[in-house]
């Protein structure tokens, strides 16, 4: 079996948002907005999107992350804590045969990575997932 | 809270099914005084395949004290539950007789008192005798080595992990997976790896940093009693955070969930009927990757050091837990039939120095790579009133006088220690030899530097290793025990959110509360960034036990820990 970052986050999901919770205290809204700005305020679905992204930053300047989506046509991903939350958008033309893009994105400090993928049907699917960036030292 | 009860019910479930472990009947004779090597060694070999587990012997050769933790605290889902049971509770859960050699071995009560009743614990040459044993029964038993095994010693130290590799080969393991080991530098690791080893080196999680491809073997297949057996290693995710990253700077790691769940299915798909994790992720990851992840029957945990008398049962995947420093081997003997496991028989084998005959092979070796050194290790520097230990979540004596050397001997405010597990326990009353130092601070980035800190990096600094510690997912939990801090007491609250456990910072001299725009003189060692100036943590302890010739440390109340 094979199990799907969409199904930790399921397991873990009230751990996470108590993790959440610590990185982004009362941005919430803020957050909302940024998804906003991508999907012009459509509803967004869980689901039919994963997102691979480290628990916790190996070096904050460069943190892969990548994302798979078939169906869909662009997939946006969001640093929510960054000054630029806004990190990239990949599109995808018909002839692509998997809708997967990954990059190394650079994180400010622990935050939410979101990934908002628009399908071909014009809905969203949204993945998230919270990267930490710590100072590190102090292991075991 | 996930109450006991659930636990209990668990384990009783454990032994209705394969059997008791026969751990309470060493801990009623060794009550009896009557503890014989026999007694230890017995086990009626069952099944048709047959594990053996050691791990974190951090590179003691010899037998040593080493006191199990008093503070363990557990978080989120492991709040309540092993291993973060320590004390008196310890030896209820698990029906220890009070006095026994299994409160000994196991929890930290009456240490000191029955230290001096049993003796010191572990040694490889003992180690060697219980292998051999199990071999003269199972003569394919699978020896296996969870890592941490290069570091840890005088000798390791100035053998570049030599005498360790050395003595590993000699015992027959037959595969490891690492953690400290990449602190020898990644040319050394792989110098040791391609010619030195004579088994394989595995890490699933172990990517290059530039092509995100596999740096090692992820497992190895035996076939032992007519069963393919996929041994799969996963070294410790957090190795480029937690320690120098600059010393293997082209590798990532990573708990990486999703990959091991496809080399369990890849290993499945070559034939394996049983999946051993052979695991470095510390024990509250791997009983969440148990939760999440199928396919895995046995979980060889280590990291955290934790020593457990009875497999824990999580879903479908037994995990074992053996202990450090040589203090244990764990044997499983496995029924694997038609691909299924059909029943485990588990002991966990204390390795009490004094009861077990050193095997003369393995003496021998281990004499030989110790020679060289033995004058150098055997000098005294000093001697001791207090117990010292390093384990527990907050402090420990060793750091203690470690922080007190630092301030006294770097004229600082304050100083860190780093919350490490490893380090051998030293009673009161012992000298202090070179040797002992070295077993509390032997590693490759030892500088003892002296900076300045204003108050709000302090705090930060806490912060953040307290969440490192104390986050409620264990995947977020990157590194050891919380930091050492001397000159300054804090306050922690362990249920806040990161940025608000640690208050009432307080500069202990003088009482006053942490200022966080001023500045602190602050000294410390193990600095994970590259290019780090000052002595040796070594140097700097022993020129502080040598001017104080005996040294005592005062009972730790510098802490004052909320919502465990």
């Amino acid at each position: 079996m094979t199990v799907t970052r969409r199904k930790i986050l399921a397991l873990g999901a009230g751990t996470l948002a108590f993790a959440n919770l610590t990185s982004l205290p009362a941005f919430a809204s803020v957050v909302e907005d940024q998804i906003a700005a991508v999907t012009g305020g459509a509803a967004v679905q869980d689901g039919g999107i994963t997102l691979t992204a480290p628990e916790i930053a190996e070096n904050g300047n460069t943190v892969p992350v990548e994302v798979l989506a078939e169906g869909a046509v662009a997939i946006t991903i969001l640093a929510t804590g960054n000054p630029s939350p806004e990190v990239a958008t990949f599109r995808f033309g018909a002839l692509n045969p998997t809708r997967r893009a990954s990059t190394r994105i650079r994180l400010a400090k622990t935050q939410d990575v979101i990934a908002i993928a628009e399908m071909a049907d014009g809905t969203f699917r949204k993945a998230q997932s919270v990267v930490k960036v710590t100072i590190g030292g102090c292991g075991g | 809270m996930i109450a006991r009860r659930d636990f209990l019910q668990a384990a009783l479930a454990t032994s209705a099914l394969y059997g008791a472990s026969g751990f309470g009947n060493w801990g009623r004779l060794a009550a009896q005084q009557a503890l014989t090597q026999d007694d230890l060694l017995g086990f009626e070999t069952t099944g048709n395949v047959t594990l053996m587990h050691i791990t974190d012997v951090h590179a003691q050769l010899k037998p040593v004290y080493f006191r199990e933790p008093e503070i363990n605290i557990g978080v989120g889902a492991a709040k309540g539950q092993v291993p973060h049971i320590t004390g008196r509770d310890f030896l209820k859960t698990f029906g220890i007789q009070s006095g026994s050699s299994a409160n000994y071995a196991l929890a930290y009560p009456d240490f000191e008192a029955l230290a001096k009743t049993y003796g010191r614990m572990g040694g490889l040459d003992r180690v060697a005798t219980v292998i051999n044993s199990i071999r003269a029964d199972r003569p394919d038993a699978l020896l296996l080595d969870g890592g941490d095994t290069w570091q840890g010693s005088y000798t390791a130290l100035k053998t570049n992990g030599q005498d360790m590799v050395n003595v590993m080969n000699a015992l027959g393991v037959e595969a490891m997976t690492s953690h400290w080991e990449f602190t020898l530098g990644i040319e050394r690791v792989n110098e040791i790896v391609e010619n030195e080893l004579n088994f394989p080196f595995l890490g699933a999680n172990i990517f290059d940093t530039e092509w995100d491809e596999r740096a090692y073997q992820p497992y190895k297949m035996f076939e032992r009693g007519g069963v393919q057996i996929a041994v799969i290693g996963q070294a410790f995710p957090y190795m480029p955070i937690a320690n120098p990253k600059w010393m293997f700077p082209e590798l990532s790691f990573g708990v990486r969930q999703d990959n091991m769940a496809e080399v369990v299915q890849e290993a499945r798909d070559a034939g394996a009927e049983l999946v051993v994790l052979l695991s470095h992720n510390g024990f509250d990851v791997d009983r969440k990757l148990a939760r999440n992840v199928d396919g895995i029957d046995i979980i060889l945990t280590g990291h955290t050091h934790d020593a457990l008398p009875e497999p824990l049962l999580i879903n479908k995947t037994h995990l074992i837990a053996s202990g450090s420093h040589g203090k244990f081997l764990s044997r499983l003997d496995l029924d694997v039939q038609n691909g299924e496991l059909k029943s485990v028989k588990h002991k966990l084998i204390p390795i009490f120095s004094d009861v077990i005959a050193p095997d003369p092979t393995i003496k021998a070796l281990i004499d030989g790579e110790r020679a060289p050194y033995e004058a150098d290790m055997a000098e005294v520097i000093g001697k001791t009133n207090s117990l010292l230990y390093r384990r527990g979540n907050f402090n420990g004596t060793w750091d203690d006088l470690i922080c007190n050397a630092l301030i006294s001997e770097r004229e600082a405010d304050i100083a860190l220690s780093p919350g490490f597990r490893w380090g051998a326990s030293l009673l009161p009353g012992q000298d202090i030899t070179r040797e002992d130092i070295f077993n509390a601070t032997s590693m490759s980035y030892p500088n003892a530097y002296r900076t300045e800190m204003t108050g709000e990096t302090l705090h930060l600094i806490l912060e953040d290793v307290a969440d490192n510690l104390f986050n409620p997912d264990p995947y977020y939990q990157q590194g050891g025990d919380m930091v050492r801090v001397g000159g300054m007491g804090y306050r922690i609250d362990i249920n806040q959110p990161q940025g608000k456990r640690i208050t009432e910072m307080t500069v202990l001299k003088t009482g006053e509360l942490v200022d966080a725009s001023k500045s602190y003189v602050v000294a410390g060692w193990a600095s994970v960034n590259e290019g780090t100036e000052g002595p040796a943590i070594w140097d700097v302890l022993e020129n502080h036990i040598r001017s104080e010739g005996t040294v005592t440390v005062d009972q730790n109340t510098s802490v004052k820990v909320v919502g465990a």
